[in-house]
């Protein structure tokens, strides 16, 4: 049975890594084949470094998702707040219109933002772009923000907020010193999974950019759409490699964090 | 005064979530004009074999992410505690990289001149055409999509009060049945959910029939995105078939939902 089981999560890892592996591969072959290898080479590296257009799109990227996210956080922390005094009706239906980006397939709130966009695109005379772009962005992260916190707040003892007002704190300093530090937790990974979520975005993107801010993950569809291009592959042995590195060192400060505590 | 301080969120729900919904919906009965009409949705019917398949395909994806997944979220939730965390990340660092480029790696791999075909003709076979066909967007699905049929499976599992399944096999029940009986059933929240994160962005993706479907294996996410951005351009009609497969997913997931005695859906 171990031996069994061992077999089979070797098995999946194979379907899951043997893509990628295989695109790492040929990231350093030296001809654009996809199954000969015929020699080694960093070209594909050094040719992805001077693609103006891969470079563009990857600042596009970072700026779109570190102004979204952080838009974001502060749009949902504020909401999260609001929403646990709410009473239980108008919070349910709340809650039931912050599900709504979530349960949604990408493709119908992608659609569903551009119909706006253009409707306001053609009576205020403005442009797709970061604006758009980033509203969209906003749209789709903010429930993930809520949904992060409001686990907190059940958590928390109502009762400390008050004990603090009662200890001379007021409402506002009671709020900063003592729930907010409650709910940080919540607050810093809604802000991380807004931000993964608009590096990774692509099908709202699609729908809601326009020609000037382009992020990567178009610009890798539009590649993708013409001829091959091993660049695609260098790219991907790039950001797998980040995304290990980061992995990892989350890993290992977890481990660190829960080491702790244990000495404790 | 705490209530106000969650207004500029509603009002942000209020304009950015709430009206463009209410706008696919006023287009969707709208003429270019503005005057109603139900053609665009009459319109939708003749599209009816794309709905089929791609209900069909999506469906085919979510049974074999189930299949696969949840022998493997089993072997996860009793791996020893202390590298548990690692096993898991190296299972999901895939999910991490962008769709986009791992649908591109199966392109590669499928393709006439790709890997998978160099290697069969070594053996003197093929080649075979793997790359724009049905079988090709399944994969693609069930490649991008198993982590989060994992995912959910895996935290239901890892949860699952032990004694129970000890009082089961105390009580005489041998593994299967201990499996049949009481870990799958206390494991639906987990399945239920894994199934509508497959299913609902497997039945509206665009990119996965287009890259590995080619142009004959049209889904619903590829008629509503000609519709928007492709030649033919005409919103009524892309509004119409995006109502018409909310309606199809909620009506799926509400059907869904009967098995599903708790509303305990463990989501990521």
């Amino acid at each position: 049975m171990k031996k069994l089981s061992k077999i089979y999560l070797a098995l999946v890892m194979l379907f899951l890594y043997m893509p990628i592996f295989v695109l790492i591969v040929f990231s350093f072959n030296v001809t654009k084949s996809r199954s000969v290898f015929s020699g080694f080479t960093f070209d594909w590296y050094i040719k992805l470094f001077h693609n103006e257009l891969i470079m563009t799109s990857l600042l596009n990227t970072i700026i779109v998702a570190v102004i979204a996210s952080v838009l974001a956080t502060v749009l949902g922390t504020a909401a999260a707040i609001g929403i646990n005094s709410m009473k239980k009706l108008p919070k349910t239906l709340v809650m039931q219109g912050t599900n709504i980006p979530i349960i949604n397939p990408e493709i119908v709130t992608g659609v569903s933002l551009m119909l706006l966009f253009v409707f306001f695109a053609a009576r205020m005379n403005f442009e797709f772009g970061f604006v758009t772009l980033i509203i969209a962005h906003i749209t789709f992260n903010v429930p993930y923000v809520i949904l992060n916190i409001m686990p907190k707040f059940r958590q928390m003892n109502p009762n400390i907020y008050e004990a603090a007002q009662d200890l001379g704190c007021s409402p506002v300093s009671a709020f900063f010193k003592v729930v907010l530090p409650e709910i940080m937790p919540g607050v810093i990974s809604g802000f991380l999974m807004s931000f993964t979520f608009s590096l990774d975005d692509f099908v709202v993107s699609y729908f809601t950019s326009g020609a000037t801010s382009q992020t990567l993950p178009i610009t890798i569809y539009s590649m993708t759409r013409r001829k091959v291009s091993p660049e695609i592959n260098a790219l991907s042995t790039i950001i797998f490699l980040v995304v290990l590195i980061v992995l990892v060192a989350k890993n290992i400060i977890e481990r660190r964090s829960v080491l702790k505590k244990g000495v404790k | 005064m705490k209530k106000l301080i969650s207004a500029p969120y509603l009002l942000w729900m209020a304009v950015f979530i709430i009206i463009p919904l209410i706008m696919v919906a006023y287009f969707a009965f709208t003429t270019t004009d503005g005057a109603f009409t139900l053609d665009n949705l009459a319109a939708v019917s003749q599209y009816s074999n794309i709905f089929i398949r791609s209900i069909w395909l999506a469906a085919i994806a979510t049974v074999i992410c189930l299949i696969i997944s949840y022998p493997l979220a089993l072997i996860l939730a009793r791996i020893d505690k202390s590298y548990q965390s690692t096993v898991l990340m190296i299972v999901m660092l895939p999910m991490w990289m962008n769709f986009l480029l791992r649908t591109y790696a199966w392109m590669t791999l499928l393709g006439n001149n790709g890997l998978i075909n160099a290697f069969f003709g070594l053996f003197g076979l093929g080649p075979f055409k793997m790359l724009n066909t049905q079988g090709a967007v399944v994969l693609g699905m069930v490649y991008n999509y198993l982590p989060f049929m994992i995912l959910p499976l895996y935290n239901v599992l890892a949860k699952l009060d032990k004694s129970v399944i000890e009082a089961a096999q105390d009580l005489g029940c041998n593994n299967t049945k201990t499996l049949i009986k009481v870990i799958v059933p206390l494991s639906m929240p987990g399945i239920m959910s894994g199934i509508t994160m497959v299913f609902v962005p497997a039945i509206s993706t665009f990119i996965i029939s287009r890259m590995l479907g080619g142009g004959s294996n049209l889904l619903i996410g590829d008629l509503i995105e000609m519709q928007f951005l492709g030649n033919s351009y005409n919103p009524n009609l892309g509004a119409a078939i995006s109502l018409v497969l909310m309606v199809i997913i909620l009506l799926i997931m509400t059907i869904l939902n009967q098995f599903d005695e708790d509303d305990d859906r463990v989501l990521m």
